[in-house]
């Protein structure tokens, strides 16, 4: 029996009439790659239509893309030619279709860009060179097609190799081969032109046998996404793709951003004859831990020592698909591997003309088909990557309504002011070294989940009041709670310090405070030491544990950032505790 | 081998993907051959399991062997099989002989659309192949359907990094389609490494016929073909540039345009 074949993807793109179908067309019908009658149908179609039979028709499924001439939608084709199976991706040219070419080309492995050589290089020519770059698509082979149109002449196909290889330069991208083609007369499609003696290169079809397969990511630092956990039988596994790197049975996995850890006890497979040791990057894979911690979806594993970035900040460069413009201060849904998290623009920086790669002045808004520069602020921290370290965490979604209508990729990751203390948690937890008693357990035990309830406001506004109220309704009501008041701290814990050293005052707080969440202890906490950035710190350090935020105040007015719930000084104390006790079996904390 | 592990492995995130969005799914079982290696791979995904419902749409003139094989699959693997059928129509007399379009139309589309109508299924996982016949070429792998249940091939969302379209208005429906990457000879490769039971239909058992396609048993014929092994298949699938959809009638002028657009799978 014959070996399988390798399967090796390529999208075709290139502006609209400039050939892009009868080139395909072309390809396929010089490679005998067609089914047995194809061509005679066709042909017989269009004597019936009484239109001149023309390559480009071999690959129109559709009756209204021979009609309006255009390609409407990415269509997948296959063929076989020496030692490769191929799938073509034939994405349209027509600008109002770049959500579809963006389909095609995302999934591609190569690509064949196609330019007319009457028409030269359009603007749509540069923005398919700029889209493919976007896309991470590195390797291109240019056709500068119709060259029958220009007498076959050398000059004409020089002049546009050196415009678009100059444009393609400045996006890091470098064609392996430019052809001068005539798709429509065979021209160095499939066999060589005897037109144009002045060219020695390859065909189109040698070309294609030259694009390599892309290394696969093995040699990356691991990232596996988590993108369910199943239950079915006694095993809990947790399943997900190693987007990047290698694991092994044995290794010391982080899931961050919660920071968990634990030890791979097995890899799991369904009728495989072996037992599984490791997974490489790309495979879809499942295991199963030491510890039954809690770890969900969005969630990546890595290897402690390369453990992704955490952070809700970051720029990016996207592309914008959606008919409503993008707004600073939009809000959408991003999509990043398998984490979904609530998204706001927090700033567009810039509109990059594909044409001249520059970057427009303070723009308003981003309208369809535009890319953009912009600054993204997520509402929790996430896990994700540079694109540059690492192009599948580092490649994101954006959803607006019930579609996805952009996309974009990660430039560079903030760090805000709380990065240190984030850090600081992140080792820690890392290095923890728990006890026999598992965190399940306790809840199991107590009948609620830790959490930490933060009261803010100014002096004498009723904080203390509420917050000792509540720590006696929820301890009546058989929880473990505890009202930690940074004032208890000073003559202890930190006694070592001046006033001076508030932050280091917060850090220790929320050092403690995490230790009796991790002790199962809901903690009430309230004090007027702390301002809103130390609650920001806190919230660092005792992540990823529920935080509920309860401002109080003498009179309505604006309310600090994160604030979940708001009460006045005169208002009901049981009905306030009511609310906030409503608010934590909401969040979770109570069942 | 290397192209199968990439296939099944894209195949296993669609299917997982699919089970963690959507909260009232089924998968269509036409007994074939790709519906059995989507099956296969609802097993892998789930480590052995089949916890997604399998529909099949029996119109009555299916071969008998494949109920027979449909029955001792679904007790051997332990799955949820939910039988559709359009007893109104075959009750008014349905038949291929009214019309081949008519009589699909009726009892796989409609039959189809009773199922998903009854059951408010929001995802509905399908076999379909690019490579089997030009319009399934321009599916994405979670299409949406409207209300309808018409698909506008015009209009798609863009489906970019494995980020596919979960989110749906309600009395929608998506279908996804985990093998459109996968060739008729890639689907004998795969039943071949995974020794995956099929049908014997599609092996000649000495009368030099044998099914290349399954559908219902008037409207399919079975090609010339020695073919006894799975082996032998694949063999005579590389070298072979009919159709696999040849002895498939209801392909014949544009016939599928027109089905699927209304709905077909």
């Amino acid at each position: 029996m014959e070996t399988a074949k390798e399967h090796f993807q390529i999208v075709f793109v290139g502006h609209v009439d400039h050939g892009k179908s009868t080139l395909l067309g072309r390809l396929y019908a010089d490679t005998d790659s067609l089914p047995v009658g194809h061509l005679d149908k066709v042909r017989d179609i269009c004597a019936r239509q009484g239109k001149v039979f023309e390559y480009a028709f071999l690959f129109d499924a559709f009756l209204e893309e021979q009609e309006q001439g255009i390609t409407i939608d990415t269509a997948r084709t296959f063929f076989s030619w020496g030692e490769r199976q191929y799938i073509i991706i034939d994405a349209p040219g027509h600008k109002e279709f770049l959500k579809n070419m963006i389909s095609g080309a995302a999934r591609a492995e190569a690509a064949v860009l196609i330019i007319d050589a009457g028409e030269g290089i359009q603007e749509q020519s540069k923005r398919h060179g700029y889209l493919l770059s976007l896309l991470g698509i590195r390797q291109v082979v240019v056709v500068v097609n119709k060259m029958d149109l220009v007498g076959y002449s050398e000059e004409a196909f020089r002049a546009i190799e050196k415009e678009y290889r100059a444009f393609l330069a400045q996006l890091r991208l470098e064609p392996q081969y430019f052809i001068p083609a005539s798709a429509r007369n065979g021209d160095n499609v499939a066999a060589t032109s005897t037109a144009m003696p002045w060219y020695r290169g390859h065909t189109l079809l040698e070309s294609l046998a030259h694009f390599v397969k892309l290394p696969a990511r093995t040699d990356l630092p691991l990232r596996i996404p988590v993108q369910d956990i199943y239950k079915f039988d006694p095993r809990r596994i947790i399943a997900g793709r190693v987007e990047a790197g290698t694991f092994s049975v044995g290794d010391t996995l982080v899931f961050s951003p919660s920071n968990k850890t634990a030890v791979v006890k097995s890899i799991e497979a369904f009728n495989v004859p072996n037992v599984i040791h490791s997974v490489p990057a790309g495979r879809s894979a499942g295991f199963t831990l030491d510890e039954q911690i809690f770890v969900e979806r969005g969630e990546v594993a890595s290897h402690k020592d390369a453990a992704p970035e955490v952070s809700d900040r970051f720029r990016a460069n996207i592309f914008w698909m959606g008919k409503n413009p993008v707004l600073t201060g939009g809000r959408y849904l991003l999509r990043i591997a398998t984490t979904e998290v609530e998204m706001e623009v927090e700033a567009i920086l810039g509109i990059i003309d594909a044409s001249t790669l520059g970057r427009g002045e303070s723009p308003q808004r981003i309208e369809k088909n535009d890319v953009a520069e912009v600054i993204i602020r997520t509402r929790r921290p996430i896990a994700l990557d540079r694109y540059a370290d690492i192009d599948t965490t580092g490649r994101f979604v954006i959803i607006e309504g019930y579609d996805i209508q952009g996309g974009g990729i990660v430039m560079e990751v903030f760090k805000d002011e709380q990065e240190p203390f984030r850090a600081e948690a992140r080792r820690r937890d890392f290095e923890w070294r728990r006890g026999e008693i598992h965190l399940d357990e306790r809840v199991q035990r107590n009948g609620h989940y830790p959490g930490i309830v933060l009261f803010t406001g100014e002096k004498g506004s009723g904080k203390a009041r509420l917050a000792r109220h509540l720590e006696r309704r929820l301890f009546n009501g058989g929880k473990q709670v505890y009202l930690l008041d940074g004032k208890n701290l000073q003559y202890g814990l930190g006694t070592d310090l001046s006033g001076s050293d508030k932050e280091e005052m917060v850090r220790r707080f929320g050092e403690v405070a995490q230790i009796l969440l991790r002790a199962g202890q809901i903690v009430v906490s309230t004090t007027n030491t702390f301002a809103l950035a130390d609650h920001q710190i806190i919230r660092a350090l005792v992540h990823p544990h529920t935080v509920i935020t309860v401002h109080m105040s003498f009179v309505e007015g604006a309310l600090p950032d994160n604030t979940d719930l708001h009460f006045l000084e005169s208002d009901d104390l049981k009905a306030a505790a009511k609310t906030i006790m409503e608010l934590m079996e909401e969040k979770n904390i109570l069942l | 081998m290397k192209h199968l592990e990439e296939l099944e492995d894209k195949s296993v995130y669609i299917l997982r993907e699919a089970y963690k969005n959507f909260d009232n799914l089924c998968m269509l079982w036409s007994i074939g051959k790709d519906s059995t290696v989507l099956l296969w791979l609802m097993r892998k995904a789930f480590f052995g399991h089949a916890p997604i419902p399998l529909v099949h749409i029996d119109t009555s003139y299916k071969i008998k062997e494949m109920i027979e094989y449909r029955d001792r699959l679904a007790r051997d693997w332990d799955l949820t099989l939910v039988v559709g059928q359009n007893k109104e129509a075959l009750e008014a007399g349905m038949a291929p002989e009214r019309g081949r379009m008519e009589c699909c139309t009726a009892l796989k589309t409609r039959g189809l659309q009773q199922v998903l109508d009854e059951k408010r299924y929001n995802g509905v996982i399908v076999g379909v192949r690019s490579d089997e016949e030009g319009t399934r070429a321009k599916e994405r792998y979670f299409s949406p359907r409207d209300k309808n249940n018409d698909w506008d091939f015009r209009d798609q969302p863009p489906e970019l990094w494995d980020q596919f379209k979960t989110r749906f208005e309600p009395g929608t429906h998506v279908r996804i389609h985990p093998l459109l990457d996968w060739t008729e000879i890639n689907i004998w490769e795969y039943i071949k490494k995974e020794d995956i039971p099929v049908i014997p239909l599609y092996f000649d058992r000495g009368e030099g016929l044998r099914y290349r396609s399954l559908g219902c048993a008037p409207c399919t014929t079975p090609i010339r073909s020695t073919a006894k092994t799975v082996d032998e298949i694949i063999t005579e699938l590389r070298s072979t540039k009919v159709a696999e959809r040849s002895g498939r009638a209801q392909d014949a002028d544009r016939g599928m345009e027109k089905l699927r657009k209304d709905g077909y799978m």
